[in-house]
This record gives C-alpha cells, structure tokens and sequence, in this order.
C-alpha cells in the first residue's frame, strides 16, 4: 500500500470567474520511507502539488489516496485532523509565532491533538535537531538556521507518517542550509517519509527520487544517481 | 483543543498586547462603570430620602393648595401660586367632631432670609409653624422650649433656632435664650434652641428656625394664605377616613361640589413615595439607557481591534489550521479573546464604579447625610453579563471570519 498514490490530479484556480489550470492531472504515488523532491521553477505547479498533498488544498478532479484512503470524502474537520496527526511542516519563511518561545511553538501542533504529555515530545523533538540548550529562548533571539530547526521540531512533534519541506533552505545560508538538509536526510534514515519541494537542483539532490514538474505535468520521475550526502553540523554531532 | 488550553493561550495573547488590550476595553471599562455607579448613587440617594420619609411615620397627610394629579408632582412644582388655602381652613380641620382621627394639624409656610445677632450674621430657611408642630414631629429641645399655643394664637415675636444657627451667632460661651435676634428688621427673642438632628430632604436641619405661623405670613412673607397644612392621623389605619374628612371640610369651606374643582390637594406620605419612585425611577432608567450607549460604543470598539487582530494574525491563523487547528478551535480562540476582553473590561469596571460609589458615599456621609454605600449583586452580576455578551456578539464576526480562512490562502496572506 502507498502512503501517497494520485491519480489524474488536476488543481484548478477560480478568481473573479477567470480559471487558472496548474495541475493538469499528474499522477504517482510515493511509498512510505521515501525521500521525494518535487522539483520545478516557479509557477511550475509545485508548491500547489504540496498543498493538495498535505490537505491544505483542495484538488480538483481526479483521486488522491492518503494511506489507501481515498481522501476525496474527508470534511474540513478530518483535515485538519490528518494535518495534526499525519502531516509535518516545514515552511521556507519557517512560519513560528513571534512572542513566544522555542519550546511553545514545538507544542503547537500538540494543543490541538488529543496527546497528554506536550512538554516531554516537545522537548525530545527539540533534542532530535540539537536545540535543547534553546528552550526557552525567543523566537526572535535565534538564527534563522535554529529558526528552521525549530520548525523542523514542531513538524516531528506529533510523530507524522509524513514530513513535507516547502522550499526549506530558501531563507538560509549555505552552512545553516546544510543542517537543515542533513537532519532531514537524518530523519529519512530513520525510517521518516519527507516530501521535499525546492526549485534548486543541488537542494533536490538531496533526496532519493525526483519528480520535476513543469507547467503542471510531470516530466520525469527518476531516482537520484548522485546523491549528495549533507555534512553533519558539528554541533549536532557531539 | 480544550476549555483550559484556550484561556492560557488567550491570556498570553492578550498579554503579548498589553496596551492594545487595555485601550481596547477602556470603552466597557466606562461602560460598565457608568452602569455600577448610577444604579449605586441611585440606591444611595433613595434610601436616604425613603428612610427619611419613612421616619417621619407613614400616618402624615399634606395638604397642597392647588388641585394637581395624583401621581405628578404638586402645582407649586410648575410656578404656580394658589393662595386659597388659609388658617382658618387649618382651624377647621382641628374640629374632632369633623376630622376625629386627626391627632394634629398645623399650617405652615416657608421662607429663607438672614437672621442678624448685633454684628453677628447667618442664614436661615424658617418656618412659619404653630403650635401643635411638637404633636406632629418629635423635636427634641437642647435648650428653653418649643413656641407654645399663646404665642402661636398672639403671633408673639419669639423664635426657635436649631443648633447651627445657634454656634454660628452666639457661638459657645452666651447662653441665646432671652436674646433678641432680628429678620428683615423683625425682632424675635430666641426661647429655644432645637437639638442637632442632620439633615432631612436634603435640608440641614440645624439651619432651620420656626417662627409663629401669623408672624411669618404678615410680617416676614406678606401673604395671608398657607403653603401647606400638615395632619398628623392617629393610626395608619385611618388614614383613608381621614383624607376623606379633611377633603369634605375644605370643599365645604371653599364651596367645591364638584372633585374636579378642588383646589386643593391631600397626599400621605405612601403617595409621596410612591411619587419620589416614579421620578427617581424613570431618572435612573434614563441613565442606564446613557451607559448602555457607552458600553455599545466599547462593543464597537472591541468589533474594530477583532477585525484589526484577524487581519494582522492571518499569517498565524494559517500555521494554526496547517498544523491542526480546526475551524471550531480557531473560532473558539477569537471569540475567546474578545470575551475575555469585554469580562476584563467588566471586572475593572465594577471595580472603578464601587470605588467611586464608596467615595461618593463617604463625601455624602462627611456632608453629615444618612447615605448607605450599596452595591447590589444584580448590578454586578448585570455588568459581568453584559460586558461578556458584548464581547461574544461583537466577536462573533471576526471569529467566523477567522475560522473560515482556507489555511493555505491563510498562509499566503501579506
């Protein structure tokens, strides 16, 4: 059974009467375990295929099946729902609230599941980016690299069947980009689908298949030859 | 997400905001606070006069010259001047064979002017009285005695000072008993100072003096008609019998066949409190209707600053959804907010509305009035009330439009 299986998906978009088609029914289906990058430039359809993948969206026509489920039926409720319990973020603006601290934004998710013990998964997700000695830190007093490393710890908080990546190093420099790919290579090994979205070839290289979209179409759909394994932060290491 | 969860996450949103969250609910502050103190200040100054009145005994009739309705206000209260009603009408009413339960009768009038010792000065309000006015008020005397019934029949030239009037002319070392004071020119030798009573009707009593009725109608107003004449009745049970005797007299004395002739007016002192209800009532309701609008104008304020936050924390409501929130929780959220809110607003409120009640009440106090500081449970449980309703009807909107964000459009939001 696939985690993800779609089926002539097609996204379109109504404004004002005037309909914009982005996904012009693509199909594929990623098994749980996976490393995809969903790879294109802008405008490509890309980041609207994540949407509709992590129930932020909804598709148009066409069958998209979430654990052999076809979630065509799902109401606003469930949604939000799997986005709580199955779904992982990571925004490439990092999304945290402002005034409040490392550990609270991690227990985000958790106040809005039916889970009990908020401070020790909060606290253990932090540890699994290193960024326990943060804690009780702002969200204004780290860099942007722990910023992203937090939102990284708020995705894995409620142990999700699937971490989606929306342009995650987009606002980081090369050395921050880099530990952010390698924990999420990190969290792959150990067994974590993430479905990464990037219009950079050396970002997507990062994971184990690449599907490139283009005008909304799928183009092509291959393993990744040469993959490129990122440097462990020292921090993190230790 | 639970009941608990949410109360934290609002008081540390509205924390995040301190000065926002404050100017926000100044309007309900003021509100609710108009609310406390008009409802306080009304109860005060009502049961001050109530339990003046109901002192005086409820068994005391007035009758008014002038016909007027029986629940408005007396004729004189518009201006007008009925001078049918004399003394001699005062007289007749005395007849126990005519009016049997009337255990004192006295007419009177009223007047304020200066009362001069040698170089010593001070004002007063006097009252022309007779001599039964000892069987219908009790007055206790500090010193010498109460105009008695020769000098009442003879129109002597005596008076009677209450106790201010006494401290402010003789001060404490002359004894005023035998000194002759003057009004208007008008000797008068003090034969008794009334004991301190404080102050009735909004009347300092201890600035008062009583002077023989005919003395102050000839020579102190230059009138020959009464302005009131007071009826003591012996029981409460009579009272009806009564103002039936005495308006059957004074119709017979005035030639009136027909009631709506009369010209004058009966009340007891039931009907005046009735009246003084009425009025202070309708007053108080009118008040509340203008804190009403104060606590609307804060609800307004409060749709506004909802609106505003919706709009600013688009971004936030977005990341709430895409990490689980449903709609049901980020609704709750807001409309918590702004109840939340408009309870704080509330609570200060009441808070500022007794403090200045008390204060009020303390002031009147000093002032030497009998005023009681209360503050009424349903005043405060009306006040918490309506300030939460506010903030839930006026934070319903901004919550539903909150809550029905697409959380990707949400998300996007600049």
């Amino acid at each position: 059974m696939a985690l993800i299986k779609v089926q002539n998906l097609t996204k379109d978009y109504v404004n004002e009467d005037v309909v914009t088609s982005v996904l012009h029914g693509v199909s594929f289906s990623i098994e749980s375990g996976e490393f995809v990058a969903i790879m294109g430039p802008s405008g490509s359809g890309k980041s609207t295929l994540m949407h509709v993948l992590s129930f932020l969206d909804r598709l148009t026509s066409g069958t998209y099946e979430f654990e052999g489920r076809d979630t065509g039926s799902f109401d606003d409720e469930y949604l939000a729902e799997l986005r709580n319990e199955r779904i992982g973020f990571v925004f490439q603006s990092f999304n945290l609230l402002a005034r409040t601290t490392v550990l609270d934004n991690v227990k985000l998710p958790l106040i809005y599941s039916k889970k009990k013990d908020y401070e020790i998964l909060a606290k253990k997700a932090l540890e699994a980016v290193g960024l326990s000695h943060r804690l009780s830190y702002y969200t204004n007093q780290i860099s942007g690299g722990e910023k992203q490393r937090v939102a990284i710890a708020r995705a894995l908080v409620n142990d999700p069947a699937v971490i989606f990546a929306d342009e995650p190093t987009g606002n980081l420099d090369s050395k921050s980009g880099n530990t952010v790919m390698s924990i999420l290579q990190r969290l792959n090994d150990e067994g974590r689908t993430i479905i990464l979205v990037t219009h950079e070839t050396d970002t997507a290289k990062h994971a184990k298949r690449i599907i490139r979209i283009r005008d909304g179409n799928i183009v092509s759909d291959e393993k990744v030859k040469d993959r490129t394994i990122a440097a462990a932060d020292k921090e993190l290491i230790k | 997400m639970n009941f608990i969860g949410t109360i934290k996450l609002v008081i540390r949103t509205l924390l995040a905001r301190k000065g926002r969250s404050f100017l926000t609910i100044l309007g309900i502050v003021i509100g609710v606070a108009g609310v406390i103190i008009i409802i306080a200040l009304g109860a005060g100054a009502q049961s001050l006069v109530l339990g003046q009145v109901t002192k005086l005994g409820t068994n005391l009739l007035n009758v008014q010259p002038g016909k007027s309705n029986e629940k408005g206000p007396p004729s004189q209260a518009f201006g007008i001047v009925v001078t049918t009603l004399t003394k001699e009408d005062a007289d007749a009413l005395k007849d126990q064979s005519r009016v049997p339960h009337a255990s004192g009768v006295m007419g009177s009038v009223q007047g304020s002017d200066t009362v001069v010792w040698q170089n010593k000065d001070t004002d007063v309000a006097y009252q022309g009285v007779q001599s039964t006015y000892t069987n219908i008020v009790s007055l206790t005397m500090e010193q010498g005695r109460f105009i008695d019934e020769k000098e009442d029949r003879g129109a002597a030239n005596v008076i009677v000072i209450g106790s201010q009037v006494r401290d402010e002319l003789f001060g404490s070392d002359i004894n005023p008993i035998g000194q002759v004071v003057k009004i208007k020119s008008v000797p008068f030798e003090v034969i008794g100072v009334v004991a301190k009573r404080g102050s009735f009707m909004f009347q300092n009593q201890d600035k008062q003096a009583y002077i023989p009725l005919s003395i102050a109608q000839k020579q102190l107003l230059g009138i020959n008609y009464l302005q009131a004449i007071i009826i003591k009745v012996d029981s409460t049970d009579n009272v009806d019998q009564t103002i039936s005797d005495v308006t059957q007299v004074l119709s017979e004395r005035h030639r009136i066949k027909r009631a709506e002739d009369e010209d004058f007016t009966v009340r007891n002192i039931a009907d005046a409190i009735k009246i003084f209800t009425t009025v202070t009532d309708a007053l108080r309701l009118f008040l509340i209707a203008m804190a009403s609008i104060a606590l609307l104008v804060g609800g307004i304020g409060i749709l506004n600053i909802m609106m505003v936050t919706v709009a600013e924390r688009t971004r936030e409501i977005g990341l709430r959804k895409a990490v689980g929130a449903t709609n049901r929780a980020v609704r709750n959220q807001f409309l918590f907010e702004s109840g939340f809110l408009t309870l704080l607003g509330g609570v200060a409120g009441i808070i500022i509305g007794a403090v200045v009640s008390y204060l009020v009440a303390l002031g009147a106090r000093f002032a030497g009035l009998d005023w009681a500081f209360v503050i009424s449970w349903w005043s405060v449980f009306l006040a918490v009330g309506v300030s939460i309703i506010t903030g839930v009807i006026f934070g319903i909107y901004p919550a539903l439009k909150a809550s029905k964000l697409n959380p990707i459009d949400a998300l996007r939001y600049e």
